[in-house]
């Protein structure tokens, strides 16, 4: 009977990224795009974007669900950015200053998330998801009304033409694929960048480090279950807030090495789509919101992100109308969401249900 | 914690209690922002029947959120899905050139139908997964908001005034009313007082009535027992409620108040927006009901009426006052800071978790 139970919820739990898999069986050759082309767009892809999902895992860890509060790491990485470009530093120092800039506004920030969310405790998720959008509107002010006219800006190209607020977009020529290119090796033709890969291995390094610890176990413990934890003499609510402010500190320096790569920053919406789509390459990889691990990170920005790349191809080819499939991609970022967010709340009662029911039967 | 949710729940007693102080800023900060209009030649009149067509024009997207709210479901983050089922509604009216009055009552009757259908199957997804209902209706409604940008470019319109000029298929991004049923509640029995002051009665008339009847409802032995079902779902299902069956209508009347809602929504403003502009239309409306005193189990219709006045009250004199000011726009930073604030305010209220 256990054993039955099992297999269903291991089915149940892998549908995500088995649906993914046949997805891309079917859409790959529908896209006529050439496999060496693809593998190439799936090392820049991986670069760019596992650290930022990597930067989920710590607060799923805490029981904290998917922390849709990352796009204030993301905010933090930005204004980082933004100030090295107004200094006129360029190279790996840039990186490095923007990062030393990015990391006490994202402290700031995710002690501030930290602190809400536990003031909403088991609606975490949905509490984090409206924390971002107002800090969003907090982003916006700053960059937008004080940069330039509180803060001083001393670049007026980077200012918009009323002489004060940041410009919608800016390039980051100095800056442009820096830490991709300090160290890269080219195999058959494509170019691999050793040390961005280096940086991330060593971030999962630290997450598989950290779990280990004492905090890393206490948030564990956390995770579990909260009053039990407050009884061993765990501080719960100083956990938590530590757990949103690493996964913060990540994603801040994520959002730094995902804007190095593609060269461009656009002021107010790069960070916009970023928790979303990490979190749906998260949960792709079939991470669900108590469960998430390395491994469903790089197999979920795998999977996601060659539907990406494929589906615009595919939906050209099969429609007739590349627009069909810009939406379709939309579709399905939001749609997995969705999905995988649904099976995962309906698995988790089914759960409690079976063990009320063996309770019941127990106690007559 | 067990204590503070079970607080008594007296009607008067918890009105008050729910004045909460972010409320009492915002009117005092609406007060004041009618007070300074003046002074930086800002027309009262003007913006008085600004304020008043678009509580019009909002306020049944607000009364939306309420059924939900009472049966425990949450706040209504999935209302696109009653959105799209409006905005189908009043796209098949005009596809067959209907006009005026005639044209908007079509729109509403082909909307509510399919608002049904998509409200039964979003109240099993609901009812999927109890606890998440906020997470989940916010993808729900993010989902078909994309699949229907996909249908709006297939479905077989032809009119020439809906499709685009050169290929003939596939919708316009932005539709004109114009023509069609451009206004027709705002018109209706319109006063007009001066050359700026205009009340639009047709639309506060419907909006009262179907507010009334959503009141009414809830005096319905059905409404009662919905209410129970959100304040004490054990208690319901001892006195033999099917709670699921309760949640799964409250949706339905939820996501068809939200068609209905749209229709209207659109008839006042005069376009229709589809593909990606209905993305984040659930988040005003969120955020008035929260304004006007409303929890995340908790709403009344009175909630519903203040919150949509104070919020659109902000929305239209804060950009108007502020760009006098400081001659800047900053109407949009103070948009979302303060729909969102509001939001993040309600969640973070404590002893008012949603029973576990």
């Amino acid at each position: 009977m256990k054993q039955k139970y099992s297999f269903k919820g291991a089915l149940i739990s892998n549908l995500v990224p088995i649906v993914f898999l046949a997805f891309a069986a079917f859409a790959v050759p529908m896209s006529g795009l050439s496999i060496q082309y693809l593998l190439e767009e799936m090392i820049t892809r991986l670069a760019r974007d596992s650290l930022l999902v990597l930067s989920l895992i710590i607060p799923v860890l805490a029981g904290m669900g998917l922390n849709f509060g990352m796009v204030l790491g993301a905010m933090a990485g930005q204004i980082g950015l933004v100030l090295v470009v107004d200094w006129g530093i360029g190279g790996m120092p840039a990186l490095l200053v923007a990062a030393l800039v990015g990391t006490p506004i994202s402290i700031g920030l995710g002690y501030f998330c930290g602190y809400i969310l536990n003031l909403a405790k088991g609606r975490e998720m949905v509490t984090s998801y409206i924390i971002g959008f107002f800090m969003n509107g907090a982003y916006q002010f700053l960059l937008l009304y004080c940069m330039g006219s509180i803060i001083p800006i001393s670049n007026p190209e980077l200012l918009l033409s009323r002489g004060y607020g940041i410009r919608n977009s800016m390039d980051l020529p100095n800056i442009r694929q820096v830490l991709d290119r300090l160290v890269s090796v080219n195999i058959f033709g494509m170019n691999i960048p050793i040390v961005t890969f280096a940086v991330i291995a060593a971030f999962c390094v630290f997450i598989v480090w950290f779990k280990g610890t004492k905090i890393g176990q206490d948030m564990r413990a956390v995770g579990r279950n909260r009053a039990v934890a407050n009884g061993a003499g765990i501080p719960v609510e100083k956990t938590r807030i530590m757990a949103i402010i690493i996964s913060t500190l990540i994603a801040c320096y994520g959002q730094i090495v995902s804007l190095q790569n593609l060269g461009t920053i656009n002021t107010y919406n790069s960070h916009e789509q970023v928790g979303i789509f990490s979190i749906a390459a998260l949960l792709v990889g079939g991470a669900t919101a108590e469960n998430a691990s390395i491994v469903n990170v790089f197999l979920g920005v795998f999977l996601f992100h060659l539907m990406f790349v494929v589906s615009p191809m595919a939906g050209k080819n099969l429609l007739g109308d590349a627009q069909l499939g810009e939406y379709f991609r939309v579709f399905v970022s939001y749609g997995i969401i969705a999905v995988s967010l649904l099976l995962h709340a309906w698995k988790k009662r089914h759960e409690m249900l079976e063990r009320r029911l063996l309770e019941n039967s127990v106690k007559e | 914690m067990k204590n503070e949710d079970r607080k008594p729940k007296g009607r008067v007693g918890e009105f008050i209690a729910n004045f909460g102080w972010p409320r009492i800023i915002i009117a005092i900060f609406l007060l004041l922002l009618f007070v300074i209009a003046p002074f930086i030649g800002i027309d009262i009149g003007t913006s008085l029947s600004d304020m008043l067509v678009r509580v019009g024009m909002n306020g049944i997207l607000v009364l939306a959120m309420v059924p939900m709210i009472q049966s425990g479901c949450g706040l209504n983050f999935g209302l696109p899905l009653g959105i799209i089922a409006g905005l189908v509604g009043a796209v098949t009216s005009m596809e067959q050139n209907w006009q005026g009055l005639f044209g908007f009552g079509m729109a509403l009757l082909l909307a509510i139908p399919l608002a049904v259908v998509l409200g039964i199957i979003y109240g099993y997804f609901i009812n999927m997964a109890k606890g998440d209902e906020m997470m989940i209706g916010t993808y729900v409604g993010f989902s078909i908001v994309a699949f229907m940008s996909m249908m709006w470019l297939r479905l077989p319109y032809k009119n020439p005034l809906l499709v685009w000029g050169f290929s003939g298929t596939g919708l316009r991004t932005t539709i004109s009313l114009n023509g069609f049923w451009m206004k027709v509640l705002d018109n209706f029995l319109a006063i007009r007082i001066g050359a700026h002051f205009f009340f639009p009665t047709g639309s506060f008339i419907f909006f009262a009535l179907c507010c009334v009847l959503v009141w009414a409802f809830f005096k319905t032995k059905t409404g009662i027992a919905m209410s129970a079902v959100g304040s004490n779902p054990q208690f319901a299902r001892a006195h033999g409620v099917s709670v699921d069956r309760m949640r799964i209508i409250s949706v339905v009347i939820s996501t068809v108040l939200g068609a209905v809602g749209m229709v209207v929504y659109e008839q006042s403003y005069g376009f229709i927006q589809l593909y990606m502009g209905p993305l984040y239309m659930a988040f005003p409306a969120v955020a008035a009901i929260l304004l006007g005193g409303a929890t995340i189990n908790s709403a009344t219709i009175s909630n519903v009426v203040i919150g949509t006045f104070l919020f659109q009250g902000i929305l239209t004199m804060t950009p108007s006052v502020i760009n006098g000011m400081l001659k800047t726009d900053m109407a949009e930073v103070i948009r979302i800071l303060v729909s969102n604030g509001m939001i993040l305010y309600a969640l973070t209220r404590k002893g008012k978790g949603m029973p576990k």
